[in-house]
């Protein structure tokens, strides 16, 4: 008697436990590379761990690393929405047309597609305002290069790198006349060997300042090695070139992955195409060096400040493109929609953009 | 574009080429017994990892080159089991290799993602790196792309002068003749293996350790199989395979150093010249009036079992 009354009460204890223990919000996420790149996956890691924290057990994520681009994305997200995630976030430009599937077939689940533009009406876009870091990059740069060079690794021709590039020339040019910028592309987001040879290539011609729009620490540690400085790209990289580094553009994710989610529970979240620039704490200078001369720090946050406020709008006309015509017309500063389709170099990049 | 930077440009040109270098020197031993191990990449970033690991723990660069030929040649020898003795079929074996190395070196260095060390220092040779263009060129390298000189010297003195060249020939020509003629085939050709596997290990360590001293996933990014490819294209000489490998390193290399001039041809053409240069190679070799003098091994790829000769 005694023993099934002892049971009864453990049976009733373990109930109630359950009870209480509510059913966690299960939240998933589709990663590109590995989380180990230190790079683009490894924040998008950063900002989903920040985030279940944040909500203290009542979130459960899931991530699936190392996802090709294509048919297999759709499977995997189909995975996902089985295994019970009610929010999906696919943090690639290939998972695109995927997501864009996969929000047709189930319309239940919220889907949010990082850098992408279709949209529907539960699926929703988000992307970062990167140009803002390199404006910032740009006049770093600018101040430090004495051979007025500035090197720049870009991985493939599309808007967002366009964009970056011409924000790099701008910021450095308004503190530096007579800047020249010398771009090389690599045609490949990630290989620490070609990124390397990138760097040293640039370097050879005379760059003594390397900024990159790939994914790997390794063009810093080119510049380590040969006296020039860099900047990190995503994430903070600093240890990997404790001199050259000059600072860290660094992606957070989390108030982004944060506010979505909780939306997402509340029910008012609506499909949307948001744009998260420092204002927005989703992107952060991280270790500027402290071996910087005191003006270039003093400059670095001058423009960090003045972006942040948004009194310093990078793409605010008149601005030609390198042909010499009007793309932005005074007064106006470029909107979310047309930042999304510049194609132009800025007027001083001599440059032609490949095709 | 002035001497001295045409200089830098082979430089350049030499440091990119020698981890090419190192694979293909080990695979074209492992071919000239009869053994086509195309498990390179999984093999070189086995190295990579394992001689990032050592060097990091131990603080010391030559453990961690040591380590990582270690790893290269247990790597191998696991190849050689499947493919000698369990009579494995050596391509879809070599296959395997590559997408085991690829997963294990993720998992094996994911706790050393990040970390950095100081890597080789250039070592310039007294004198010889004196000599105007040629000493900047061939002698302020480090002491893997030295090794990689002298191993080349060796292999080719090893494989065209003496005795033991003439067995590795005969275990890849004709390993009937040689077993009837008392050649231990498997042994050779274990052997051959596990030197290929040692090279790659080197080849490795030589990404982690002096290109970019630092690990990360798949950070070889497909030389393995540039390499491969390299030792088709040179048509199994040593010499070829040496100055192959510079070429194919300066190719990679031109399409970044030409875009900082304005170059406005499309890049991509100029990084697919070594395949290009490869897949004519290949056709010229698939004629057969040409086979003969292109010097490839005859059985090789075909598996040999002593037990149905007697």
């Amino acid at each position: 008697m005694k023993l099934k009354s002892l049971l009864l009460g453990v049976g009733l204890m373990l109930g109630v436990t359950m009870a209480q223990a509510e059913e966690p919000f299960k939240v998933g996420f589709v990663y590109v590379g590995p989380v180990g790149d230190l790079g683009w996956s490894y924040e998008h890691d950063q900002g989903r761990k920040e985030m279940e924290k944040y909500f203290k057990g009542k979130v459960k994520t899931t991530y699936v690393e190392n996802v090709a681009e294509g048919a297999d994305a759709e499977r995997v997200i189909t995975q996902l929405v089985k295994a019970g995630n009610k929010v999906i976030f696919t943090t690639s430009f290939g998972f695109m047309n995927a997501t864009v599937k996969a929000a047709k077939r189930f319309p239940n689940v919220v889907f949010e597609h990082a850098t992408g533009y279709k949209r529907a009406k539960n699926l929703g876009t988000y992307v970062l305002r990167t140009y803002e870091g390199r404006y910032i990059s740009g006049v770093a740069a600018g101040l430090l290069t004495k051979t007025n060079t500035i090197g720049y690794i870009g991985a493939f021709p599309i808007p967002e790198v366009i964009r970056d590039i011409d924000a790099t020339y701008m910021g450095a040019k308004s503190v530096n006349p007579n800047i020249k910028l010398k771009i090389v592309w690599a045609n490949t987001w990630y290989d620490p060997g070609k990124e390397t040879d990138a760097a040293n290539a640039l370097m050879d011609q005379g760059a003594d300042v390397l900024i990159q729009h790939t994914d790997s620490p390794a063009p810093l540690i080119a510049a380590q090695k040969r006296g020039a400085r860099a900047i990190g790209q995503a994430s903070d990289q600093s240890k990997f070139a404790p001199q050259a580094h000059i600072f860290s553009v660094r992606d957070h994710w989390a108030p982004y992955y944060i506010k979505t989610v909780q939306q997402v529970m509340d029910g008012t979240w609506k499909s949307q195409d948001f744009w998260g620039g420092f204002h927005d704490n989703m992107l952060q200078l991280a270790s500027i060096n402290p071996n910087l001369p005191k003006n270039v720090r003093a400059k670095i946050e001058e423009t960090l400040a003045a972006i942040k406020s948004g009194k310093l709008k990078p793409f605010t006309g008149p601005i030609k493109d390198n042909t010499g015509k009007i793309v932005v017309p005074a007064g106006h500063s470029l909107t979310d929609q047309e930042l999304a389709r510049v194609n132009w170099y800025v007027q001083g990049i001599t440059d032609k953009i490949p095709h | 574009m002035d001497a001295d930077f045409i200089a830098q440009i082979l430089f350049s040109a030499i440091k990119t080429g020698t981890p090419l270098l190192f694979i293909a020197l080990g695979e074209v031993i492992c071919e000239k017994s009869g053994v086509l191990n195309l498990g390179q990449e999984g093999m070189m970033l086995m190295g990579a990892v394992v001689g990032f690991l050592a060097a990091y723990s131990t603080g010391n660069m030559a453990f961690g080159v040591l380590a990582a030929m270690a790893m290269g040649c247990v790597m191998s020898l696991i190849f050689g089991v499947l493919v000698l003795h369990l009579g494995a079929n050596q391509v879809a074996t070599g296959l395997a290799l590559t997408i085991f190395g690829t997963g294990l070196s993720a998992f094996v260095g994911s706790d050393f993602v990040g970390k950095t060390i100081q890597g080789f220092n250039p070592i310039p040779i007294p004198y010889l790196s004196s000599i105007p263009y040629l000493g900047k060129i061939l002698f302020e390298h480090d002491l893997l792309v030295y090794l990689s000189f002298i191993m080349t010297v060796l292999i080719m003195y090893v494989t065209n002068k003496t005795r033991l060249g003439l067995t590795l020939k005969a275990v890849g020509e004709n390993p009937n003749a040689a077993n009837a003629i008392g050649i231990k085939v498997l042994r050779v050709r274990y052997l051959a293996i596990m030197f290929g596997g040692a090279m790659t290990g080197i080849a490795g360590a030589y990404m982690s350790l002096v290109y970019t001293p630092m690990w990360a996933e798949n950070m070889t990014a497909g030389r393995g199989w540039i390499a491969l490819a390299l030792v088709v294209f040179a048509s199994w000489r040593v010499g070829r395979i040496m100055l192959g490998a510079y070429l194919f390193g300066l190719a990679s290399i031109m399409h970044l150093v030409l875009q900082g001039f304005g170059w406005t041809i499309s890049t991509n053409l100029l990084a697919m010249l070594p395949y290009v240069a490869t897949v004519f190679v290949m056709v010229i070799i698939s004629a057969d009036k040409f086979k003969e003098k292109l010097l490839a091994p005859r059985s090789l790829g075909k598996p040999f079992d002593p037990r149905h000769m007697a």
